[in-house]
């Protein structure tokens, strides 16, 4: 009897599966992030596809993929890491390679995916999604006049108050070089020499005294609001939630914003790859990358999306200007630069530590 | 059984050897009987055994091993491998080290591995990953001879340096990791050199933690002393509901308990606040109390002191009041009696005490992350770093070997000064 009944559950979970066999498992970084992607790309593509979308969330999604590759028992198809991350796993041939030209669609206008895209929006097996920003911000009640450049942030007779500052290397030497009057363009050719690295910690010690460093996303709003520090350095998401969202008196000066991305991947071995592919597809279309920022204030990284982006959630605030790739804010924009990261994390984030300790 | 034994002892011909009635040694046959319960013992801690390997020794084993042993290298890169075990060190790079150097590449591309096998070396030689994926990825293209073509793509394959940190990582086994821990590195011909001192950290941050350990412990003593001396002397009720205040804290997220200092400490905050209220202080110079030192052993002090005041308590409950009295009576003074009479007392609670929060913020992490600013920081802030963000896990395992390397010669130094044997963890 009971063996009957095990054997018919059984029976039952095959057919079921059978049933359900077109669906796609989509690994991201939950939150608001997530719902974004679940309105803008999900939704739709079930009702285009009738291909069922299961939306997990993780830390950060590039560490269980390394895991399940390895293991041989890979349970994501689609996943939506960092870049540094994308070209990492990609390196270590844990990803399906992606061609831009064949697995994704090209713009309504007809112009092929690989033009389509912003600069460094493609790996050997990545794509991009959005693009974030990591910004200057701050509290317009604590600050006198209007800071304008990036060069503001580290000059306490002008603007004088506390800053905040992102615990790392990573980010803060560009924004000391971009401080310094080095051009975006230029920064991590300097960068690259000792003489550069010198003058991003000079510049550096110039506010050390007035800094106070962050770690997490959700420190730089709340030190603000706090008062703790007058300006920060900052996710631009989070400002813009605090902004709308809350109605705090934050500002973004975008002169040297610092850009980087989110990348679509497929790991190798993914179970369902077919439907994977069409995910990647379908997602990275036009009009999808247009319309997941309504949810959220970061970027589509297709040119072409941008003019098609429209409101905000709340139905009032226009989100074009609050994009990272408004053509407005990229004005002197730098793209974060992974490659560079990759050769030189180690070595900047001893000095820089050693500069913090000493 | 045990009868024949004892007949077979009592009238065995030679007394010397004992045997039983089945002519076995009585030795063995002691010992074959004891052997089915000792097999069942294990059996019932077998579970438990086991347990504590997977979950404590595999880990840590695995850990020490990976601090000396990486093969992000070697296992891609067998031609080179064998080029370095052929030319000792010195011998000129010349072709044949190309065209070695030309078939590993060829064989990274096909498996992807450069990256990985790039990682290992930048790890010696900072800026050398994107040499191995960016030539790598023209491998195929290139034609020999191979020293020039591979040196036409980028000039920096002829740093001898490199072709040293290549040679060094040619073997899985190496104790470069603990050189980089150290704050050393390898010049080019191989010789132990200090690093440029700018980039000197770890030892720096290893003295900056005992120090600060060593500052919130002892202030831990001081506050949860007279702490567990009350909870200790007061009726159990009242004790109890006392205790409440100290486990409370004790029970509450540690996040929500540095925060809360975060409130506390800030310039914008609570205390400053008061102050500047108060009129003790102008507004514009607000106390700095917090993101620096200062804002760390506070929290941390806070956040270890019942781990000092359990152990205490427990100690001191046990001690009679009787012998004080006993004392005092005797014409002691009431510093007397404490010194000479109830402080030795307590000396297995101080003792434990102190050990659990000394090595408890030896390797404390999120509380500096967060309320460290730039001088608060500790050692295991720069292990948690290699861990998740710079992936050079064999380096934070080197890190953390010197950690709890630390941390048993504190344990032996302990048991040496005052006996584990006098430890009380309540």
């Amino acid at each position: 009897m009971k063996k009957a009944m095990i054997l018919s559950t059984a029976l039952v979970g095959l057919v079921a599966g059978a049933a359900q066999a077109e669906e796609v498992t989509v690994l991201s970084w939950g939150g608001a992030y997530e719902k974004s992607q679940v309105e803008a790309y999900n939704k739709p593509f079930a009702e285009a596809t009738g291909i069922d979308v299961n939306m997990e969330a993780a830390d950060n999604p590039a560490t269980p993929i390394k895991a399940q590759v390895e293991a041989n028992n890979v349970s994501v198809d689609v996943a939506d890491v960092e870049k540094s991350d994308a070209i990492r796993l990609c390196d270590e041939g844990l990803l399906e390679p992606i061609d831009p030209d064949t697995d994704l669609a090209a713009s309504p206008d007809g112009t092929p995916a690989s033009e389509d895209f912003i600069d460094g929006s493609f790996t050997d097996c990545g794509v991009a999604n959005i693009v974030w920003s990591t910004v200057m911000s701050y509290n317009s009640d604590k600050v006198d006049g209007e800071p304008t450049s990036i060069a503001d942030f580290f000059d306490t007779a002008k603007y004088p108050g506390k800053r905040g500052l992102r615990k790392s290397a990573k980010g803060t030497l560009e924004f000391a070089l971009m401080g310094a009057g080095v051009p975006a363009a230029d920064v991590y050719k300097e960068l690259g020499t000792p003489e550069g690295v010198d003058k991003a910690f000079a510049e550096l010690d110039k506010i050390k005294g007035d800094v106070v460093w962050w770690d997490a996303g959700a420190q730089p709003p709340q030190l603000l609001a706090d008062g703790e520090v007058v300006m920060s350095t900052a996710y631009n998401g989070r400002i813009f939630n605090a902004e709308v969202a809350e109605g705090q008196p934050f500002k973004i000066v975008w002169d040297g914003q610092l850009m980087d991305f989110d990348f679509f991947v497929i790991p190798k071995g993914a179970p369902h790859m077919e439907a994977a592919k069409k995910y990647l597809k379908f997602a990275t279309e036009t009009q999808q990358l247009a319309n997941q920022a309504k949810w959220i204030s970061y970027g589509p990284a297709r040119k072409s999306s941008a003019p098609m982006v429209g409101m905000y959630q709340d139905g009032k605030t226009e989100m074009g200007p609050h994009m990272p790739t408004a053509e407005n804010n990229m004005q002197n924009a730098l793209v974060n630069d992974s490659e560079f990261w990759a050769d030189h994390d180690t070595e900047l984030s001893e000095r820089f530590n050693a500069w913090l300790a000493g | 059984m045990s009868d024949a034994t004892m007949d077979a002892s009592l009238n065995g011909p030679e007394p010397t050897q004992l045997k039983t009635a089945d002519g076995l040694p009585l030795k063995a046959a002691l010992a074959k009987s004891q052997l089915r319960a000792k097999r069942r013992a294990f059996l019932l801690v077998a579970p438990l055994f086991l347990f504590v390997l997977i979950t404590f020794v595999v880990p840590i084993g695995q850990m020490l091993l990976q601090s000396v042993y990486n093969d992000g290298f070697s296992k891609n890169a067998p031609a080179l491998g064998q080029w370095f075990n052929e030319h000792p060190l010195g011998s000129p790079i010349d072709e044949s080290a190309y065209t070695a150097l030309a078939s590993d590449l060829k064989q990274m591309k096909e498996n992807r591995t450069q990256g990985e096998a790039g990682t290992r070396i930048n790890y010696d030689v900072a800026g050398t990953r994107s040499l191995f994926t960016s030539t790598a990825r023209k491998i195929e293209r290139l034609e020999p001879p191979w020293k020039e073509s591979i040196l036409g793509v980028n000039e920096g394959w002829s740093d001898p340096n490199l072709w040293r940190a290549m040679r060094s990582a040619s073997s899985p086994y190496t104790v470069d990791f603990y050189l980089a821990a150290t704050d050393h590195t390898r010049d080019k011909d191989n010789n132990i050199v200090p690093v440029d001192p700018q980039r000197a950290i770890y030892g720096k941050l290893f003295i900056r933690t005992a120090i600060l350990s060593l500052v919130i412990t002892v202030l831990c003593m001081f506050l949860a002393f007279p702490i567990a001396h009350l909870l200790a002397s007061l009726p159990l009720a009242k004790s109890n509901l006392l205790m409440i205040f100290v486990l409370l804290p004790f029970w509450t997220s540690l996040l929500v308990r540095t925060t809360s200092w975060m409130v506390l400490l800030q310039q914008q905050g609570v205390i400053n606040d008061l102050l500047v209220w108060s009129g003790l202080i102008g507004n514009d110079n607000r106390l700095e109390m917090m993101y620096n030192q200062t804002g760390t052993i506070v929290a941390m002090t806070h956040i270890l002191l019942p781990f000092m005041v359990l152990p205490l308590y427990s100690v001191m409950r046990t001690i009679p009041p009787s012998y004080v009295r006993a004392a005092r009576s005797l014409g002691a003074t009431s510093w007397t009696a404490f010194r000479r009479i109830y402080l030795p007392q307590t000396l297995p609670g101080i003792g434990a005490g102190a050990l659990l929060v000394f090595i408890l913020s030896v390797g404390y992490y999120i509380t500096p992350a967060l309320v460290g600013g730039a001088d608060g920081q500790l050692i295991s802030n720069m292990i948690a770093f290699h861990m998740q963000k710079s992936l050079n896990w064999s380096l934070a395992a080197a890190l953390a070997s010197m950690l709890l390397g630390g941390v048993i010669i504190l344990y032996w130094l302990y048991d040496r000064l005052v006996g584990i044997d006098n430890m009380k963890l309540g």
